[in-house]
């Protein structure tokens, strides 16, 4: 460019500047100038081009005004970022301004750095050569050598390798670790021999195993616990009573005896309800009738009654007569059978069976004895000891709870049994050393005291009985007193001492154990033997007595006469007051009939007569009530038992004044039985 | 042990018994009158009855137990009478 041009464009180019703002059409305007300026350089005129903008006069002498800043003016002005912190767009207030117009990259290395070392390391073996000791130049054709053997002086090691100016370098300056990059390394790798592998195992057999399940309930617990406490307590035993090994080696026997019959024996107690199960469902109307029947037509018969007929208990065993009858008080549906023989010339062996109401068909328990059973009584409060009475004399006591078949207690002739049957047999309450004891009496006119005192049967003669009274010693005591035989007794309820004897020969004793020579009176009762007398289990001054001149007669003791008295056109075998009524009580005569009667309702007639049994020549031999359900039990001849249940007519209370019922009670019995004595004895004292 | 066979024997010859089958706590028929189907049918059906009425009956009260079990139907009744280790089943045919 021509240089006095230069002075007008460098003004102008001032005037313009670097970077200034200006619109580029003003700033092309302005080159254009220039650029015609410097072209023509003849004060011509400019020349406008023909694009050029158009301003007016006024326009084109305004001074317009450029800042020179540092500012890129191509940087960006608004950069917006995202700010996590106040989640919003946030416009950066700085903004970078370098403009970058050249970059070129050198290729310096800093002189301590490895590759400056090895490169100058490199470079140091040619500098040698054109080095400026001109003694080291004629030596450095062979510098390898030399330099090396001054360090090493081994010639062969050294044979031109790139590594000896490293080494060199090394050992002059120091030695330098190994410099490994992706370039610059080897791998190496050696194969060992692998050792050969040997699998060994061993099989076991598993060990036995069995799968259990049970469930844990609220009641195997308790079960669980009921089991310890027994352990604990028969440990506590065992302790107590350790001085008795005998019983021990006993009891081992019994142990083993009983482990290998278990198995079956365990069944009994369910075998048993089931048949009694079974036993009712075959007698299931029987045992409705037993329990809800009540005849209804007993409203129209006008105060007669009737027996329904319920179960028969029947041992085909025995042909054996029933000699004796006796319910249980604390099982009210157990009662005893006692069969023998009452004729004289066939007498053989005999047996103790008793039966439940709940299973008609077999006996509870079976009691086989060798002689005829004449009468039997079971304890009242312990009902598992039977007292019995046999033909030949002796008397016994079984205990239900043993299992042997023999009686506990037996009496001999050494321990005073009767030389004569034995009638009645009664237990009586217990003796002042609480031992059990028990009263006969018998044909040989001993009344008899019978105590069971541990393992024996202790006797006491209470009262002979003799026909004229009283033994008594001294001059009257010529004639010997004959000895009656006595066929029954009864202990007053309530008058502990106070009983009756009934002798073969009709007379009724009553005696007191206190005193046992002397009665205390005497009642011509019958003409033949009585067979049974009985206190009124209400009234105190009542009793009945039987007897076989088909006579049963109602005495008050204290008046020496019957105060009813009545015949039943055949021989009475037994009777028995009822224990829910103090008027009312059956007799059976040996032509099949039942009798009831009831006081209070008729004097004279018995309420109901009924044949019970079906073939023509049984006798009924005994009756009994049951304590608590209104049935009866009659045992005939052919060792048969039937089982009756009493009307409702038979059953009647009292009634009090505008019909209202009387409490129950012993007392309105013994108010009924007063009322009605009162009305014999007023009217009429006697009744024959 | 004679006093269980001549038990047994009477239960079965009263009226209307069709058998009797006594079985073992694990449900398991050890004597029987019936043949062995109807046997081992009544044994394992039953089994689970009992087990279900003595756990009902204890549950409700742990010092009650079950002492027997009667299952009427049209045809007969199966009589049940359990026992700590085994039953005994008796069907009959109640007398019609």
């Amino acid at each position: 460019m021509p240089m006095p041009n230069n002075t007008t464009a460098a003004s102008t180019r001032k005037q313009k500047g670097a970077g200034a703002k200006s619109t580029k059409a003003a700033s092309r305007k302005k080159d254009e100038e220039e650029g015609v300026e410097m072209v023509d350089g003849l004060d011509e005129a400019p020349v406008k081009p023909k694009d050029q903008l158009e301003l007016s006069e006024a326009e084109l002498k305004e001074e317009i005004t450029r800042i020179l800043t540092a500012n890129n003016p191509f940087a960006p002005q608004n950069i917006v970022r995202y700010s996590f912190k106040e989640r919003s767009y946030k416009s950066t207030s700085v903004v970078d301004q370098m403009a970058v117009h050249f970059v070129l990259e050198g290729n310096l290395l800093h002189q301590d750095s490895d590759e400056a070392r090895r490169l100058r390391a490199k470079e140091g073996l040619f500098e040698e050569t054109t080095v400026v000791d001109a003694e080291a130049e004629p030596e450095e054709e062979e510098p390898e050598t030399p330099a090396t053997p001054v360090e090493d002086g081994g010639d062969m090691e050294e044979t031109g390798e790139d590594d000896r100016p490293d080494s060199v370098a090394s050992k002059t300056d120091k030695k330098e670790p190994k410099l490994t990059n992706q370039f610059n390394f080897s791998e190496r790798a050696s194969q060992t021999l692998n050792n050969s592998l040997r699998d060994r195992c061993c099989q076991t057999e598993p060990p036995p195993r069995v799968t259990f399940s049970d469930t844990a309930n609220q009641w195997k617990t308790y079960d669980m616990y009921e089991m310890e406490t027994e352990k604990q307590e028969k440990n506590k035993d065992k302790q107590n009573a350790t001085p008795k090994k005998e019983n021990d080696n006993s009891k081992k026997k019994m142990m083993l005896i009983e482990t290998q019959s278990d198995t079956i024996t365990k069944v009994l107690k369910p075998a048993k309800i089931l048949e009694r199960m079974c036993n009712q469902n075959i007698c299931d109307d029987i045992a409705q009738d037993f329990k809800y029947f009540e005849d209804v037509s007993d409203e129209f018969r006008d105060q007669k009654g009737t027996l329904l007929p319920l179960w028969k208990f029947h041992y085909e065993k025995a042909k054996l007569s029933v000699t004796a009858l006796c319910w249980n008080k604390k099982y009210q549906d157990l009662f005893a059978v006692g069969m023998g023989s009452y004729d004289f010339s066939k007498q053989g062996h005999g047996m103790l069976v008793f039966y439940s109401l709940k299973n008609s068909a077999f006996p509870e328990y079976i009691y086989p004895t060798s002689s005829g059973i004449l009468c039997l009584d079971i304890h009242e409060l312990h009902s598992h000891l039977v007292a019995v009475g046999f033909y030949d004399g002796c008397v016994a006591v079984y205990n239900l709870k043993e299992e042997g078949q023999e009686p506990v207690y037996k009496s001999t002739a050494k321990t005073g049994k009767h030389t004569d049957p034995v009638w009645q047999v009664q237990w009586q309450n217990d003796d002042m050393d609480n031992n059990h004891n028990f009263y006969s009496v018998s044909s040989d006119g001993r009344v008899v005291s019978w105590t069971l005192v541990k393992n024996e049967l202790v006797f006491t003669d209470i009262i002979r009985l003799s026909l004229n009274g009283a033994v008594s010693e001294g001059p009257e005591a010529v004639h010997e007193p004959i000895v009656v035989g006595g066929t029954s007794f009864d202990f007053h309820k309530h008058i502990d001492y106070l009983f009756l004897v009934g002798t073969e020969v009709g007379q009724i004793y009553k005696c007191s154990k206190a005193y046992s020579t002397q009665f205390l009176e005497t009642y011509e009762a019958h003409s033949m033997a009585v067979d049974a007398v009985k206190w009124n289990h209400f009234h105190p001054k009542v009793f009945i007595s039987c007897s076989s001149d088909w006579t049963i007669k109602i005495w008050d003791h204290t008046i020496n006469s019957p105060m009813f008295t009545f015949d039943l056109n055949s021989a009475v075998g037994d009777f028995a007051w009822s224990p829910y009524s103090s008027t009312v009580f059956a007799a059976v005569t040996t032509d099949r009939t039942v009798h009831v009667f009831d006081l209070s309702v008729n004097k004279d007639q018995a309420l109901c007569q009924q044949t019970v049994v079906s073939k023509k020549k049984t006798k009924l031999t005994h009756i009994d009530f049951n304590p608590v359900y209104p049935i009866i039990i009659v045992g005939d001849d052919q060792s048969c038992v039937t089982s009756l249940k009493l009307s409702p007519n038979l059953r009647r209370t009292p009634k009090g004044k505008k019909r209202q019922e009387l409490p129950k009670g012993p007392e309105t019995e013994v108010a009924k039985m007063e009322q009605l004595l009162r009305l014999l004895r007023e009217p009429d004292p006697t009744t024959v | 042990m004679a006093e269980v066979e001549e038990t047994l024997r009477r239960i079965q010859s009263q009226k209307g018994v069709q058998g009797i089958v006594i079985v073992n706590s694990e449900g398991i028929p050890i004597k029987t009158t019936l043949d062995n189907s109807s046997t081992v049918q009544y044994a394992g059906l039953i089994h689970q009855l009992v087990m279900k009425a003595r756990s009902t009956v204890r549950d409700i009260d742990p010092q009650n137990d079950l002492t027997f079990l009667r299952i009427r139907s049209k045809k007969n009744e199966i009589m049940i009478a359990p026992d700590k280790d085994y039953f005994l089943i008796v069907i009959q045919n109640p007398s019609d």
